[in-house]
């Protein structure tokens, strides 16, 4: 059957079988491989992306099911070539060693500013509760999520004063 | 002006590809390849009386179906046996594929080839396999009672069976004024990075040449083992390690029967294929560590001092022993720690058990060295009523009996002889970090407030950067960059930053100049592989020579054109300059060109460098006769021994009184690894250290049951710690260079777990005022000890 779900602001349609799970779309047939796969039962993260601005974890979810849908991937969070603050924060702060959960790290940190954009470290910690890492300990990826959480404030302030 | 760049905490250059999701891990390889799936056993031991795959053959898209008798010649034959040791002797490996027998859950049977993945699966659920279940061997305590045998030929189930000792260890502890006896263990865990393993391979029939992308952590032994197996000449055969989602141990074990039987396949169908392990294949057929069970006897004078020390172990190896017995070893060495022991002895007995092989898993055999040794220096001190710190401060080697000999063999066979280390500065800086001396007020102030504190030490020393070798290339380009290649591979540890601060800071270029390239068998043939805290030390030095041989090319070379000493050159800045007239100067991408001499100009550099531009005299060879053209080269580090980190973890929990929870209120790390290349690169790896060492002793275990079924193979039965449940970790660092080799380097890379279990079970144990001697621990076990305390 058919499936049309916009994909980091495209349009994007494909043939697909009921059973293909979201991230499967996105990785086989629209060839986004940026999202991951790391358990296959929702507890790590690595897949998760963004449906209409909320983190869901593309595994546990079909391609069906996101029909007419909008869907961010860490693809998505670049703009021009100019990485994303959240991007920008954990590449500063260390936020990242192997690489495999920080798209899903990224996705599920993005939507947690955007809630709250001033965060307490006990907020980020739990914010971050979904995904697993098993590289950093955590402490860099919570020390990224407050680095964007400053430039983004500073940010926008500069843009209200001028 | 020099370039400095070796200790700098550098932002690592991974990060713009794999921030933006341009990391390319195995599967994101090879589109289109066909994908295979395995059926696996479902029963810890059985004979397999028939394959039926009848029915499977009507799924669209199917491929292949291979079994055992497919295989032939070397395929048909056992796995290697990587790491053979003498005291190994009943070593056993598994087949590619069962040959009539499975030895444990997930042991694979029949190999699918499909169109996709989904299909593959599909095939795989259509094939009827005909088992005869055998009672399984599960547990040591069956392995030992051997009233079944996991190998027919080995009725006892000892796999091996290996005792070190220096001194009389037994009567001095008999002779010893205080004894105390301990039984001590820790449960089964495992690497579980957040990429599965996972192998591609494609054959050009053309070239009659291979190439194989794997998820490992040892590409150029990977390259070795599959030229023996498949029967194609090892200069056919290329191997890369892509991206690769973490390793934490277990991807040093090779080759996996998925690894040589996905390029067979690719080879026999003249196809591409690629298998991408799932999780549940992950937790059944990969590899797990730490079971192990201690029994300490040690005797000590009235200051806790060791006189004697007496340790027997039993080591569950699982199924198979492909890794030999290199973690009991480690155990059996590394649980010295930073003391003298008097006398030592240490004993231990490897298993077979029907469930999955068991391969070092970061720390290998550490932790579980660290609690019985560290568990025992607590209990000495509880004996003795004297305080913990003073105890294990009365047994500290001491900086100036360095280098210290243990008068035993180490893993890599090689005497057991610590390098440099300063235990008891360690000692003072967790003291003071913790806050050790002011404890018991805060403890009081606690229990006035009905809760409830405890406080924790543990010590370790580590073995790192074992050998045999590392090597390094290191070419200068004509466009002025420099080129490194190491054939060691990285799963996150940021070798491309950090080896690229190596080559920089030897050769005088800035840092941005120079890339990196790790485990791939096209640029780099000879490797050991990233293991064993060693990556920085191995190939860190092998990277500093060989940066040093080329600066020395380039100094000559420059020296000719400047009309000067090699002696009076300097560089700096990728410009060699004669030293005190800056002015003389030439760049070292210009130095690149002279030491090629060419015909053919295709540049407006090579126009610099042909044959009616530079040359010797008339009479000399355009390239001397001791000399290579290029400016480039490549050598080696290959080092007598291991060089010994160490360190010492503090933590202070407070335990629940009705649910018995466990919290962390503070984790103080101090360590030293000798000089830093990255210190925010070290600091990564201790935090992500500790929070593998958090899991192990909170939250970890694998869990099977009688039949040999592991009851939580998944990420939601197998609980590991979320940024929910790691604390912040505080650190502090000592940087005791390591004589052994020119950079002064130690390891770092497992440090941070090693001390975990025997330090947060010491931290429990001093809030809840009774002795704990098995970890992990979840709330409910401990909530039954105090049950059982209070009698």
């Amino acid at each position: 059957m058919k499936v049309t779900v916009t994909v980091n602001g495209q349009e994007r349609s494909a043939e697909v079988e009921p059973r293909l799970l979201l991230v499967h779309l996105l990785r086989e047939k629209l060839r986004l491989t940026g999202t991951h796969v790391g358990c296959d039962t929702t507890s790590c993260g690595a897949c998760t992306v963004l449906l209409d601005g909320t983190p869901v974890k593309s595994c546990t979810m079909f391609a069906v099911q996101a029909e007419g849908r909008e869907v961010t991937t860490v693809e998505g969070l670049a703009a021009a070539g100019t990485l994303h603050p959240i991007q920008e924060g954990f590449k500063e702060e260390h936020g990242l060693q192997c690489g495999f959960c920080t798209p899903g790290m990224l996705l599920a940190s993005k939507a947690l500013l955007e809630e709250n954009p001033d965060p307490t470290e006990e907020e980020i910690r739990w914010a971050l509760s979904g995904n697993l890492c098993r590289c950093t300990g955590y402490q860099n990826i919570v020390n990224a999520v407050q680095w964007t959480a400053r430039k983004l404030q500073s940010d926008s302030a500069a843009t209200g004063a001028s | 002006m020099t370039t400095r760049t070796m200790g700098e905490p550098i932002p690592r250059r991974e990060d713009p590809r794999l921030v933006a999701g341009d990391g390319r891990y195995l599967d994101d390889l090879g589109r289109g390849a066909l994908a295979a799936a395995f059926v696996r056993s479902p029963h810890a031991a059985a004979r397999v009386v028939d394959v039926d795959v009848s029915r499977a053959l009507e799924v669209d898209g199917l491929v292949a179906i291979y079994t055992y008798e497919d295989l032939e010649g070397p395929m048909a034959e056992p796995l290697p046996l990587l790491i053979p040791h003498p005291r190994l002797h009943a070593g056993r490996t598994a087949y590619p594929l069962a040959n009539g027998v499975v030895r444990h859950v997930g042991e694979p049977v029949a190999m699918v080839v499909a169109r996709d993945r989904y299909l593959a699966e599909d095939a795989c659920e259509r094939i009827a396999v005909a088992y005869e279940p055998l009672a399984p061997v599960v547990g040591l305590d069956a392995a030992v009672a051997a009233e079944r045998a996991v190998h027919d030929d080995v009725p006892d189930n000892v796999a091996a069976h290996m005792v070190q000792e220096h001194g009389d260890a037994r009567a001095a502890v008999a002779a010893a004024p205080h004894r105390l006896e301990l039984d001590l263990s820790i449960e089964r865990s495992a690497s579980m990075p957040l990429e599965g393993r996972g192998v591609y391979a494609r054959w050009d029939a053309a070239d009659r040449s291979l190439r194989v992308y794997s998820s490992t952590q040892t590409s150029t032994s990977v390259r070795f083992a599959l030229a023996v197996k498949l029967g194609v000449p090892v200069d056919r055969v290329e191997v890369v390690a892509p991206d690769v989602g973490g390793g934490f141990g277990v991807k040093i074990v090779h080759p996996w029967p998925e690894e040589v039987l996905v390029p067979w396949a690719a080879i026999r169908l003249g196809r591409e294929v690629k298998w991408a392990e799932d999780r549940r294949e992950h937790f059944v057929a990969s590899a797990h560590e730490r079971g192990q069970r201690h029994h300490v006897s040690v005797g000590f004078d009235d200051d806790g001092r060791l006189l004697g020390l007496d340790v027997e172990f039993l080591h569950d190896n699982g199924a198979y022993t492909p890794y030999g017995i290199i973690v009991p070893i480690i155990t059996a060495t590394q649980l010295l720690g930073p003391y003298k022991p008097g006398a030592y002895r240490a004993e231990f007995r490897s298993l077979y058990t029907n469930t999955v092989i068991v391969t070092p898993y970061r720390g290998a055999g550490r932790p579980q060295a660290a609690f019985a040794m560290e568990r025992t220096m607590d209990a000495i001190a509880a004996y003795l009523h004297r305080d913990r710190a003073e105890v294990r401060s009365a047994n500290f080697i001491q900086p100036s009996e360095m280098p210290y000999d243990h008068h035993l063999t180490f893993q890599d066979g090689r005497p057991l002889v610590y390098d440099s280390g300063d235990y008891p500065a360690t000692l003072d800086k967790i003291k003071k970090l913790v806050g050790w001396d002011e404890f018991e007020a805060f403890r009081e102030e606690a229990r006035a407030a009905g809760r409830r504190v405890g406080i924790g030490l543990a010590c370790y020393v580590e073995g790192t950067g074992v050998g045999p070798y590392e090597g390094a290339h290191v070419r200068v380009e004509t466009n002025g960059t420099v080129v490194v290649a190491t054939g060691l591979t990285t799963q996150g540890q940021g070798h491309e930053t950090a080896f690229a601060q190596v080559a920089a800071e030897a050769l005088g270029v800035p840092v941005e100049r120079v890339t990196v390239v790790t485990g791939d068998t096209r640029r780099f043939k000879y490797a050991v592989g990233t293991f064993a805290s060693r990556a920085a030390v191995m190939s860190g030095n092998a990277v500093a020579l060989a940066a040093g041989k080329v600066r020395a090319k380039a100094l000559r070379i420059a020296a000719e054109a400047l009309e000067t000493d090699p002696d009076d050159l300097e560089v700096a800045d990728g410009m060699v300059r004669v030293k005190g007239a800056p002015e003389r100067e030439i760049a070292l991408e210009t130095v690149a060109v002279l030491a090629n001499p060419l015909r053919y100009a295709f540049d407006e550099q090579t126009k610099l460098a042909t044959q009616f531009v530079v040359g010797r005299g008339a009479e000399d060879p355009p390239v001397a006769e001791d000399d290579e053209p290029g400016l480039e080269a490549t050598d080696w580090y290959s080092p007598v021994r291991s060089t010994f980190a160490n360190g010492m973890h503090a933590v202070v929990v407070e335990t629940d009184p009705e649910t018995a929870e466990v919290r962390i209120l503070r984790y103080c790390v101090v360590h030293d690894c000798g000089r830093l290349i990255n210190p925010r690169i070290v600091e990564g790896q201790i935090h992500g250290g500790v929070a593998q060492g958090v899991g192990g002793a909170l939250y970890e275990r694998m869990v099977y049951d009688e039949n040999g079924q592991l009851l939580n193979a998944s990420f939601m039965d197998f609980l590991m710690p979320y940024a929910s449940e790691v604390p912040k970790v505080e650190t502090d660092h000592l940087e005791t260079p390591s004589p052994l080799n020119p950079l002064g380097i130690k390891g770092a890379g497992e440090a941070g777990t090693i001390p975990g279990a025997a330090v947060l079970a010491a931290a429990i144990s001093d809030a809840e005022g009774f002795f704990i001697d098995t970890m992990p621990i979840s709330p409910s076990e401990l909530w039954a000890l105090r049950e059982k305390e209070d009698g």
